[in-house]
């Protein structure tokens, strides 16, 4: 409110004492002081979270620590391995993911019956995401690096993340395509389209979207998950790069090389390395935040 | 649920002909459903059978009752001892140390945003939590170990905090879980009914009495569930206990010792590279079955709050 006392400003300043009653109004404001500083501490401690590690890491940034496979020599270290292999995981995961989520996403929007497997299916995918990451490690350790055999390879990483990030997808592709007017499909259907037909053809593409966007979104969770890979056998470092064709190896991951370097005792892994591979890893996540969002933005003005 | 066609009209989605591609496009879309269930009953098959084969190995008993958490090397050897209770009683202290960070800031975000904040805040403050939320977990440890934890030994007298410590793995996971806590609560609060704020206004309430006397008591039950998940999602935290808490299982109650939780030894025994048929391998499993059991046991827990506060106010 301003200095000078306008009509205006007596004015407001009447409605706001009846809105505070005056006995009270210095409890009341404490009390709102008070909330206002618990909802901006937590976004404090972001702030200080992120100049800490720009501050640590800025400075060991260089192309060679991003080119340079992982050295006992602190100063030589790099991540080209976690990189390859962050970028061969979710190549893969999106692969299987994608088209897995959506055609479940589908099924449960579009065909599925009411009846009760189907209520069972969707209360267990609210069940599945809630199970810690680091039991899907599990799942994939016991199932795919023994059972089947396959071993401490790039596939058992995929599946670890597949699994965790699927029913991610099913709820947000469930929404996109439940955003989609149902006049498309009874248009659809009355002109002697199929379902399937009006699904695939009209609905679907409307919908995409907002599936990417929920897509995108998970796959940046999986960029980040540590727990699940390790315990499926991600290796902490590699003289070779991963390709998304050579399923078969073993495998690193950027979040993996950062407990590594944050193990260590050596100051200069503890601090400089990991900061400096956590900012790599950040500004992918930033990167896919924007282009999700983006994506969003996009879309809702079409709409 | 064919909301998409059974919304403006009763349409029969069931196939009329007998077309051979649609139904095949049916069945690959049924079992497309079907993993999200193949893989809870994977988990459950998975953690029984490696599990299972612990104890036929150790006694139940010992597992459930024995105060030392030793499962290396021989298991004859008076060294090797499977109680379980170190590694919950190091879970269950991160777990406190971050519900008491966790449940003020959670609450008091979503009071404010849901009650106080004016509109143009609140388009700030939201995406600001969903940032929070989205910063890796190993990223949080970083900072707990080294950021947080030299920050409390300076604070506290010198001796009292370990390099590995509860409190500073607690407090990161803390603030980890207030998005989650914040969030949800924040959509009960603002799905209470205008006409009990005015009615409270009505009779001269002002309004930190209409959030303390009103709003949170009819939200009380989304509250409760939003705290109850932030505590699995507390629970289940892996990376931040597994660098910042230490690898130490001890009966301990100080936040300033070391400690292991569930998450914490796996992760340390997966490290240690344990092979299948291992009694250190099985025994990731057997702490997966208790880790497992007591989030779902929450998630339920926390499914049921949820409907109750639907039923009244949807």
């Amino acid at each position: 409110m301003s200095v000078l006392s306008t009509p205006q400003s007596v004015a407001e300043g009447a409605v706001g004492s009846l809105a505070a009653p005056r006995g009270r109004s210095v409890r009341e404001r404490a009390f709102e002081a008070v909330l206002f500083v618990m909802t901006v501490l937590a976004l404090v401690v972001l702030v200080v979270l992120l100049v800490d590690i720009l501050r640590d890491g800025a400075g060991r940034l260089s192309l060679d620590f991003l080119t340079s496979y992982s050295s006992r020599n602190a100063e030589e270290t790099g991540i080209r391995t976690g990189i390859t292999g962050t970028l061969s995981l979710m190549a893969l995961v999106a692969l299987f993911a994608f088209p897995l989520g959506v055609a479940a996403a589908i099924y449960l929007e579009v065909f599925a019956p009411d009846n009760r497997f189907t209520r069972f299916m969707q209360v267990n995918i609210a069940n599945l995401a809630g199970v810690p990451s680091v039991v899907y490690g599990l799942l994939a350790s016991a199932m795919f690096v023994y059972i089947l055999g396959w071993g401490r390879v790039l596939l058992s990483g995929v599946m670890a993340l597949t699994l965790l990030i699927l029913p991610v997808i099913i709820v947000a592709s469930r929404e996109a395509i439940r955003a989609v007017p149902p006049s498309i499909m009874n248009g659809a259907l009355a002109l002697g389209a199929t379902p399937w037909q009006a699904t695939y053809k009209q609905v679907l593409p409307v919908a995409m979207p907002g599936v990417f966007t929920g897509t995108i979104l998970a796959l940046s969770r999986a960029v980040g998950e540590t727990a699940p890979i390790l315990v499926a056998g991600a290796v902490f470092s590699r003289r070779a790069d991963n390709v998304p064709w050579r399923v078969f190896e073993p495998f690193g991951a950027v979040p993996i090389q950062i407990y590594d370097f944050v193990k260590r005792p050596q100051e200069a892994f503890q601090n400089d390395a990991a900061a400096a591979a956590i900012i790599i890893l950040l500004s992918v996540l930033l990167l896919m935040n924007a282009t999700a969002i983006t994506l969003r933005n996009r879309y809702r003005q079409k709409l | 649920m064919s909301d998409l066609a059974n919304r403006s009209a009763p349409i029969d989605l069931s196939p009329s002909s007998s077309r051979l591609g649609e139904r095949a496009i049916m069945k690959v879309l049924l079992f497309a459903g079907s993993v999200s269930i193949l893989t809870t009953l994977l988990i459950v098959f998975i953690l029984l059978e490696e599990g299972l084969r612990f104890f036929a190995s150790v006694s139940v008993a010992d597992f459930l009752t024995d105060t030392v958490w030793r499962p290396f090397g021989d298991p004859e050897s008076d060294a090797f001892r499977i109680g379980i209770w170190p590694l919950i009683n190091g879970t269950l202290l991160v777990t406190a140390i971050a519900m008491t960070v966790a449940i003020p800031l959670g609450l008091g975000a979503a009071a404010y945003l849901s009650e106080y904040a004016p509109e143009r805040l609140r388009r700030k403050i939201k995406p600001s939590l969903e940032v929070l939320a989205g910063i890796p977990t190993v990223v949080l440890g970083y900072f707990a170990l080294t950021f947080v934890t030299p920050q409390l030994r300076l604070i506290f007298p010198e001796g009292s905090i370990q390099i590995f410590n509860a409190l500073s793995a607690g407090i990161v996971v803390g603030i980890m879980v207030v998005p989650t806590v914040a969030s949800l609560s924040e959509d009960a609060m603002s799905a209470v009914p205008n006409g009990l704020r005015q009615a409270a206004y009505g009779m001269g309430a002002t309004r930190s009495v209409v959030v303390r006397k009103v709003v949170v008591p009819a939200a009380l039950s989304g509250i409760v569930s939003a705290i109850i998940l932030g505590m699995g999602r507390a629970i289940g935290e892996t990376m931040i206990v597994a660098i910042a808490a230490g690898n130490l299982p001890t009966m301990t109650v100080n936040p300033g010792d070391q400690v292991q939780t569930m998450t914490g030894y796996i992760v340390q025994a997966v490290g240690g590279e344990a092979s299948r048929g291992s009694l250190t391998y099985q025994s990731i499993f057997a702490v997966g079955i208790v880790l497992f059991s007591m989030t779902f046991g929450l998630n339920l827990l926390a499914q049921r709050f949820v409907k109750r506060f639907r039923e009244v106010y949807e």
